[in-house]
């Protein structure tokens, strides 16, 4: 393959506690090229959230190296890692976490409020990311007066709207009803038709195997890649 | 990648230090109003003494630091002196002298509003002959009616001071008032306004040297010859600027056979100290300013606490967007000093509005002193600062995972 590796982990490995140490990661390696849509499904407590934190660089791994576009995110300092989930990382939560008193335009500018970004540039780029999710309409609302899907499809578009290397997106589809769900993993398959790299975190086996490419984990471990 | 690009500017640094107080405006409110409360008494506290003191300067501006009063002192054997008829005229041959007014006492005549009045309700009333330039030397308007002239000075006819008018019951002058005045009728010509700087003047009635002469038998005798005094108290106004130099002289000049049996003073000084005392802020109030502001203080590190606590998803997320621990800091700090900012700004305007009010009712310039409204702020500053710093703190230090996971 002659596409870069925009994510790339090491033997990676997280420990939790010192009395007994609980193993949430075991030595796990994987790249993710541009351009891939991946899931990542297991059971619960198979470490597959500390996998999402460590990734995203929201937490430091154990032992272990992950390459966000080439750079080793472990020699990063706090500011310049935070520089790098601005620019680099977009994250979808399965609480979407939007800021209420706030219009739909303001929070999805606000993926790019600590990137650097003027306030007229971030509100052009949102207006770009609502019409890509298809929101225009509601770029003024508040996230209190639009519907649940609609408010994921803000959250992704906050993800999106500095077009990251990678979109984390930690089972996106899990406070939503099966019709909205699908809408919602209808539009991810859309996004990474257009070029966006997603990787999509859940427990939903069905939901996995619409995915090109399913990572399987248990108990910390890889147990499959496709 | 440079560490610069993920600084704030200003305004999103304003929106997102505001964020909370926009969330929850009647939370921010309330926490902001125990410092606006503290602040508003400090202000008014100091706002009112010194506008106090600049009404009373402006009073001793507009009579004048420049007079002095010269009365009969005591003589050595520690009886009751007199000063020499000729003393005024002699004064006002002094350098420097601009003006010179006397009045006399006349000892025990009483003034009643009828002689049908018990003798003993005198009201402190005291009878003074009183040169006709009194008025203008000590600076005392004519409230109602006129002040005596040539003519009126050689009848029966008084004018009373403001105290003394109060306690007769005469607050209007018409032809026919009277006052049972030595144990004769006296006709009322006016009332004089009040005279801050010879409250004497105040609580007198006032009448012609001649008239005390020829109805009260107030004479001395001078080289053979009966004159109306003596004068127990002279009025000296002279150059400004001018008062040290001439006071010395006084004394000398009233009574050059002894000096020491005259009293000189400056009346302004009296009121100068009382100047002084006015401005001088009631520190019971101002303690009691200063424990609300500590309550506000409270009140704010609290809401901070709890806001650190509930709003965990959101620092997480803001983390996750690319926010640094400094900047999460940053964020609560400002966040903090901002709302202590606002109860500041509000508490000042208050106190400001109470001073304007207070001033205003009582007639006297509105001063604010620099200290009191830029302390106020100030103070709100490091209050703001000081509440939030420990809740900041705490917020910056949160692990980004563990504020998303309890969403």
């Amino acid at each position: 393959m002659s596409r870069k590796a925009v994510l790339r982990l090491e033997r990676l490995s997280k420990v939790y506690g010192e009395q007994p140490p609980v193993w949430a990661l075991r030595g796990v390696s994987f790249s993710v090229r541009r351009g891939e849509l991946v899931a990542i499904v297991g059971p619960s407590g198979s470490g597959m959230s500390t996998l999402l934190h460590v990734m995203g660089t929201l937490e430091r791994p154990s032992r272990g190296v992950v390459r966000i576009d080439g750079v080793d995110a472990a020699k990063l300092s706090d500011s310049e890692v935070s520089l790098l989930r601005a620019k680099e990382i977009g994250f979808v939560f399965q609480q979407f976490f939007l800021a209420e008193h706030a219009t739909v335009r303001e929070n999805v500018a606000d993926g790019l409020l600590y990137a650097g970004v003027a306030a007229a540039e971030r509100h052009r780029l949102a207006d770009e990311a609502l019409e890509r999710v298809g929101l225009s309409e509601r770029a003024s609302f508040k996230p209190t007066k639009i519907s649940g899907g609609e408010r994921q499809r803000v959250a992704i578009a906050r993800a999106l709207v500095g077009r990251p290397a990678i979109v984390l997106a930690d089972e996106p589809t899990g406070n939503l009803d099966s019709a909205t769900g699908a809408s919602i993993m209808e539009l991810i398959h859309e996004l990474n038709a257009d070029g966006a790299t997603i990787l999509m975190i859940t427990h939903d086996v069905g939901l996995a195997d619409q995915l090109p490419r399913q990572i399987r984990m248990l108990d910390g471990e890889v147990v499959s890649d496709t | 990648m440079s560490a610069e690009g993920g600084r704030l500017r200003l305004e999103d640094w304003l929106r997102v230090a505001s964020v909370g107080l926009r969330a929850r405006p009647m939370r921010a409110a309330l926490s902001a109003l125990g410092i606006a409360i503290g602040t508003a008494a400090i202000v008014a506290i100091l706002g009112i003494s010194s506008s106090s003191q600049a009404g009373l300067l402006a009073e001793i501006d507009r009579l004048g630091t420049n007079l002095l009063t010269v009365e009969a002192g005591q003589s050595l054997t520690g009886a009751p002196a007199q000063l020499p008829s000729e003393a005024p005229p002699r004064i006002t041959l002094l350098g420097d002298v601009q003006s010179v007014a006397d009045t006399g006492k006349v000892e025990d005549e009483k003034v009643y509003r009828s002689p049908l009045v018990p003798a003993a309700d005198s009201g402190g009333i005291q009878v003074r002959g009183a040169s006709l330039n009194l008025p203008s030397v000590l600076g005392t308007g004519v409230a109602r009616g006129a002040w005596l002239n040539e003519g009126t000075a050689r009848v029966p006819v008084a004018v009373l001071g403001a105290v003394a008018a109060q306690r007769l019951g005469i607050d209007l002058v018409y032809p026919d008032q009277r006052i049972w005045l030595g144990g004769q009728w006296f006709n009322v010509a006016g009332v004089l306004a009040p005279s801050p700087l010879e409250p004497d003047i105040d609580t007198s009635a006032l009448i012609g040297y001649p008239a005390a002469q020829k109805y009260l038998g107030y004479v001395s005798v001078i080289a053979g010859a009966q004159k109306a005094g003596p004068p127990s108290s002279i009025y000296v106004r002279t150059v400004t600027g001018r008062e040290a130099a001439v006071q010395s002289l006084l004394a000398k000049t009233a009574n050059p056979e002894s000096p020491y049996e005259v009293a000189v003073s400056q009346p302004s000084d009296v009121l100068t100290a009382r100047a002084a005392a006015a401005g001088a802020f009631d520190s019971l109030f101002l303690g009691l300013g200063v424990v609300a502001l500590i309550v506000g203080a409270v009140g704010v590190a609290n809401i901070m606490v709890i806001s650190v606590l509930e709003r965990r998803s959101e620092i997480g997320l803001r983390r996750a967007l690319g926010a640094t621990k400094s900047q999460i800091r940053t964020q609560f700090l400002s966040e903090s000093i901002l709302l202590a900012v606002i109860g500041g700004v509000v508490g000042v305007l208050a106190g400001a509005a109470a001073t304007a009010i207070y001033a205003g009712t009582k007639g006297w310039t509105i001063v604010i002193p620099v200290e009191a409204w830029s302390g106020g702020i100030a103070s709100a500053i490091l209050i703001g600062a000081f509440a939030g710093l420990m809740p900041a703190l705490r917020a910056s230090r949160m692990p980004p995972t563990v504020a998303l996971r309890t969403a």
